[in-house]
């Protein structure tokens, strides 16, 4: 039976709730979980982004752009106009789901390198736009953002809970939200890729041209998978902007763009859990770097030169590769 | 496995460092955290902060500390960006447990980090100009710079004084040139003067003569005023100089330093803007309070660092003396005495201006600390 | 009316020489080995302030211009020897994220070494603003057009006359059939990351007088060229010229007839137009896909 359970798709999806569960006793102080709350949402985004690179095979250099948008929605939805929170991610939701799916399917026809233009193009405008509508987005000063407020029911980082009768602090509130989030994204994204949709993509990324050659609809399932990635960005752009309290046109820029695609291609492209990995170690690196001061900027740039040269195919799928080949060596050894 | 030790030898190095400092100390020190834009796009403005700080807290410490104790600056670098900053200022109070938080370099990041501080009951000094930042006042914020409003107020005085009315305004889109613009159209209303051509540039641009042409072309244009910071305001110099435009041309106390007579050379003759007396110390009138404190301090970080000051360098060391001071008033760390105590520090004569805190009034200053310069032969020379 | 429009075209076409000499070198690299190196804007960076730090200690200019150029080709060869040639069969994507470690990296060094102040450099010619028609053009653009020029010449020559020249370009064509007739592949790319570092160099020295220089004006000059690379159609010479002067007329008119605060979105939007129309670039080779 544990046999059967470890090779089943929901063993990833088990393993990290255990983690998430077990994590809080290492968390010394609010810091620690105001970092782990953010590798969630982060993670999240990346899973829905790695549906679109890994899976899919398009890059896209500009995802940051829909990230921003989710945030800025909420933000505004909630701090001008009042709305509670479900609703504005929600709406913020369909909102940058359709314009992706408006500007997806003119890029989605471009190949290669054309299409990262394109995407860095969509990022770009979207980041100008937020950054010159001061009066909406309150400019490059950025603006505050309400708590979340879950069916008149406010879940700030500085408030106290009550949950099952144990005091919690808004911070251990905030992790318990973020860490479902997480595992409902992660859920949502292997029931995709194990699906006909996720076999389709996987075609697509193969041979574009082999697939639609046996009928795949290469179009529709690249629309698809965009705007799925894009509703990803937006939801978890609009928790983000919650948990900060404040957000400023940099959460749509180029650098964090990168940043994403960068946590993608470092954890394993392709791998669920691999990129979760790879945003851990993006937003713990600079804190861990930080007592270096000076060389902060050469140490990172060192470190994500090396990763990529000795380990291309990512951190997970390359430790997971060497711990089973000595597992074989070892049972191999034995037999 | 490579970047796992590397990442676990980093930690070593920490804590081994940590133990030592630890054991080193006899008396708690007085812990001051600081996140600054030290690197990024903001590197104008941190950098010469993060090298205040440093050198005066060394300076403190050499000549014994404050109340019997050493100062210890815990610092990040926040790359200018607002998440960053706010989560440095969430490491800096609650794992590091600073006493006193001096930084924020730009209104982003000040305001990304404000709701965490208040909440937290830690006093804090930002370095960032822009009026919302104590306007409506926050108990536990503080700022040292005047506001970019002080800026624009007398900017548009002195040009009212030249009796000129039309202003063309050419503005950088980031924070500091945006907020700027805002606060000039507003002031310029309330003061009756037009702002008849409105142009920018991003911070990354290279040529600004396009943007020049168009207020060269708009009718009726007296002056220019250019709002930004960095080589930005240097290119719209020259540019200007280069497009042969003679009328009254205005900066703001964004360009406040010698590296951008550096930059700019030449084209800045004849240039007007708003600054503090950092730029022009021997120039001040003996018996100005200020006349002292800006020579020293313009001397000491010269020699120190061999470059040259800028305006907001001195934010930075008026915030931290104005910490410092609070602390001696308050005779201890405690967070609500040394709030209270910076909230009424009066007469206390920095680099910036003479600061009169209150509780209305976190920022202690007002338009007239600027002081107005004007670029005659390649030097600055105080004419209000 | 004219003097308006002809002062827009002088700046676009200025800035437009600038993104067309760094596509260029995208151009290069790709050409050679397909790898899109985000470090390009680097070898600019390079190139103006190793010039700035060399003079300010007492280094006669046209020396120091000299050095900072080699130091920036030395720079290539290593990139490439040490960051690219390791990862050997990697995938595409992994290969850009190892060249912006690269380029992150570069800075790093750089703002340790030289600091985190702009520099100014002199106008190589005069300081006197040149009089067209009504409309001024600053003399260091007459040298960035005329030294651009220079280089692509000398780039088409390379490529069509000399030896290595075709070697690289055979390179580029089929890595397999390269190495069978004796072309020692490792070598060819190796060359071409310094060429393209040396032409990255170049302009960044005869652009540092009108922009200024520091550690990191290499990021977003970097990204135009790219950009100006994409448009004119990656692996086409022509392409990243014309696709860099396009860029920058483009930015110009719309910062003088439009909205300045919009002029780089505009600049953006004529991308994807571009490759709405012309899926792969202006001049972008027609690919025969292999399934």
């Amino acid at each position: 039976m544990l046999n059967r359970f470890m090779q089943s798709r929901l063993r990833g999806l088990v393993i990290l709730a255990l983690i998430l569960s077990i994590l809080p006793a290492f968390l010394g102080n609010p810091f620690h979980y105001e970092l782990a709350i953010q590798m969630a949402i982060i993670a999240a985004t990346v899973v829905g982004l790695n549906l679109l690179v890994g899976f899919a095979g398009q890059i896209s250099l500009g995802h940051a752009g829909f990230f921003g948008l989710g945030a800025y929605f909420t933000g505004i939805a909630t701090g001008t106009y009042g709305w509670s929170s479900l609703p504005a991610l929600v709406v913020g939701a369909i909102v940058v789901g359709t314009i992706a799916w408006l500007v997806g399917r003119p890029i989605l026809r471009l190949k290669g390198h054309y299409l990262s233009m394109a995407t860095l193009a969509v990022g770009f405008i979207i980041a100008i736009i937020l950054n010159n509508e001061r009066a909406i987005t309150g400019g490059p000063d950025g603006m505050p953002v309400p708590a979340l407020d879950l069916f008149g029911w406010e879940l700030s980082t500085f408030g106290r809970y009550s949950l099952f009768g144990i005091e919690i602090s808004g911070v251990q509130a905030w992790y318990i939200l973020a860490s479902v989030v997480l595992l409902v994204a992660v859920w949502f994204a292997l029931n995709l890729i194990e699906s006909p949709i996720g076999r389709a993509l996987r075609s697509v990324h193969g041979s574009e041209v082999a697939a639609s050659v046996v009928g795949v609809d290469t179009a529709k399932y690249k629309s698809l998978v965009f705007v799925i990635s894009a509703i990803y960005a937006s939801v978890m752009g609009g928790l983000y902007a919650h948990f900060q309290g404040f957000i400023t046109p940099a959460v749509a820029s180029f650098e964090f763009s990168i940043l994403f695609i960068t946590m993608v291609v470092l954890g394993g492209m392709g791998s669920t859990f691999g990129v979760i990995l790879g945003a851990v170690v993006l937003k713990l690196l600079p804190q861990v770097l930080a007592d270096f001061q000076e060389l902060e900027t050469v140490m990172f740039g060192l470190i994500l030169m090396l990763t990529m040269i000795f380990m291309p195919k990512g951190l997970l799928p390359t430790l997971t590769a060497a711990v089973s080949k000595r597992m074989r060596k070892k049972a191999g050894g034995e037999a | 496995m490579l970047k796992t030790m590397m990442r676990r030898a980093g930690q070593c190095a920490v804590v081994a460092a940590a133990c030592l400092m630890m054991s080193a100390q006899a008396a708690e020190p007085i812990k001051i955290g600081s996140f600054l834009s030290v690197t990024g796009p903001a590197s104008f403005l941190g950098d010469p902060e993060l090298k205040t700080l440093e050198m005066y807290v060394e300076k403190i410490n050499e000549e014994g500390g404050v109340l019997g104790r050493q100062l210890e600056l815990i610092h990040y670098d926040d790359v200018g960006n607002a998440s960053s900053a706010r989560n440095f200022a969430s490491r800096l109070i609650r794992s590091d447990r600073v006493d006193i938080i001096v930084g924020g370099s730009t209104t982003g990041a000040t305001m990304a980090a404000v709701p965490l501080i208040e909440q937290a009951q830690v006093p804090f000094i930002s370095l960032a100009g822009a009026v919302v930042i104590t306007t409506p006042v926050k108990k536990w914020v503080f700022k040292t710079p005047q506001s970019d409003r002080m800026a624009a107020e007398r900017i548009l005085a002195d040009m009212k004084d030249r009796g000129i009315t039309k202003i063309g305004l050419i503005s950088g889109t980031g924070g500091f040139g945006s907020s700027g613009r805002t606060q000039t159209l507003e002031v310029a209303e309330q003061m009756g003067m037009d702002v008849v051509a409105d142009v920018t540039y991003s911070g990354s641009d290279t040529d600004m003569t396009a943007q020049l042409t168009n207020i060269r072309n708009t009718k009726g244009v007296e002056a220019v005023l250019n709002f930004g910071f960095g080589q930005g305001p240097a290119i719209v110099t020259r540019n200007y100089v280069q497009l042969g435009m003679k009328l009254p041309f205005y900066q703001s106390h964004g360009v406040a330093s010698d590296s951008f007579l550096d930059l700019a050379g030449s084209s800045a003759e004849g240039l007007r803007l708003p600054a503090s007396p950092l730029l022009v110390p021997d120039s001040l009138p003996q018996e100005d309070p200020q006349k002292e404190v800006v020579q020293n301090y313009k001397a000491e970080y010269e020699a120190h660092w061999d470059s040259k000051v800028s305006t907001f360098g001195a934010y930075a060391y008026d915030g931290l003396m104005l910490a410092v001071r609070a602390i001696e008033k308050a005779g201890s760390t405690d967070p609500e005495a040394v709030r209270g105590a910076l909230e009424n520090i009066q007469g206390y004569v920095g680099v910036t201006g003479e600061f009169n805190m209150s509780p209305d009034d976190h920022n202690g200053l007002d338009a007239d600390s600027f002081r107005i310069l004007e670029v005659q032969n390649g030097e600055w020379k105080l004419i209000d | 009316m004219l003097a308006e429009f002809l002062q827009y075209l002088f700046t676009g076409i200025t800035i437009g020489a600038t993104y067309a000499l760094i596509a260029l070198g995208f151009t290069l690299i790709y050409n050679a080995s397909h790898v899109i190196n985000f470090a390009q804007g680097e070898f600019l960076m390079i190139g103006g302030m190793a010039t700035v730090s060399l003079t300010a200690m007492g280094v006669p200019m046209v020396i120091a211009v000299v050095l900072a150029v080699i130091l920036a080709g030395v720079l290539g060869i290593a990139l490439q020897r040490f960051a690219i040639a390791p990862a050997k069969q990697a995938d595409v994507v992994t290969l850009i994220i190892i060249t912006i470690g690269a380029s992150i990296f570069i800075r790093g060094i750089a703002q340790v070494v030289w600091g985190k102040e702009y520099h100014v450099m002199q106008n190589f010619s005069t300081d006197q603003p040149i009089q067209v028609f009504g409309a001024v053009l600053n003399s260091q653009s007459l040298w960035v057009l005329g030294i651009g020029a220079v280089m692509v010449v000398a780039l088409v020559l390379f490529f069509t006359k000399t030896l290595i020249g075709k070697a690289i370009l055979a390179t580029s064509m089929n890595k397999e059939a390269a190495r069978l007739v004796g072309i020692r592949t490792q070598m060819v790319l190796m060359l071409a990351f310094m060429v393209s570092a040396l032409l990255g160099s170049v302009a960044g020295i005869v652009v540092a007088p009108i922009t200024f220089t520091s550690y990191d004006i290499g990021i977003i000059l970097g990204l135009k060229g790219f950009v100006a690379a994409a448009i004119g159609g990656l692996g086409s010479g022509v392409g990243a010229v014309v696709g860099g002067l396009a860029l920058g007329i483009v930015e110009a008119m719309a910062a003088g007839y439009i909205s300045s605060d919009y002029k780089d979105a505009v600049a953006f939007s004529m991308i994807l137009l571009v490759l709405f129309f012309m899926p792969r670039g202006l001049f972008g080779a027609k690919v025969v896909e292999r399934v």
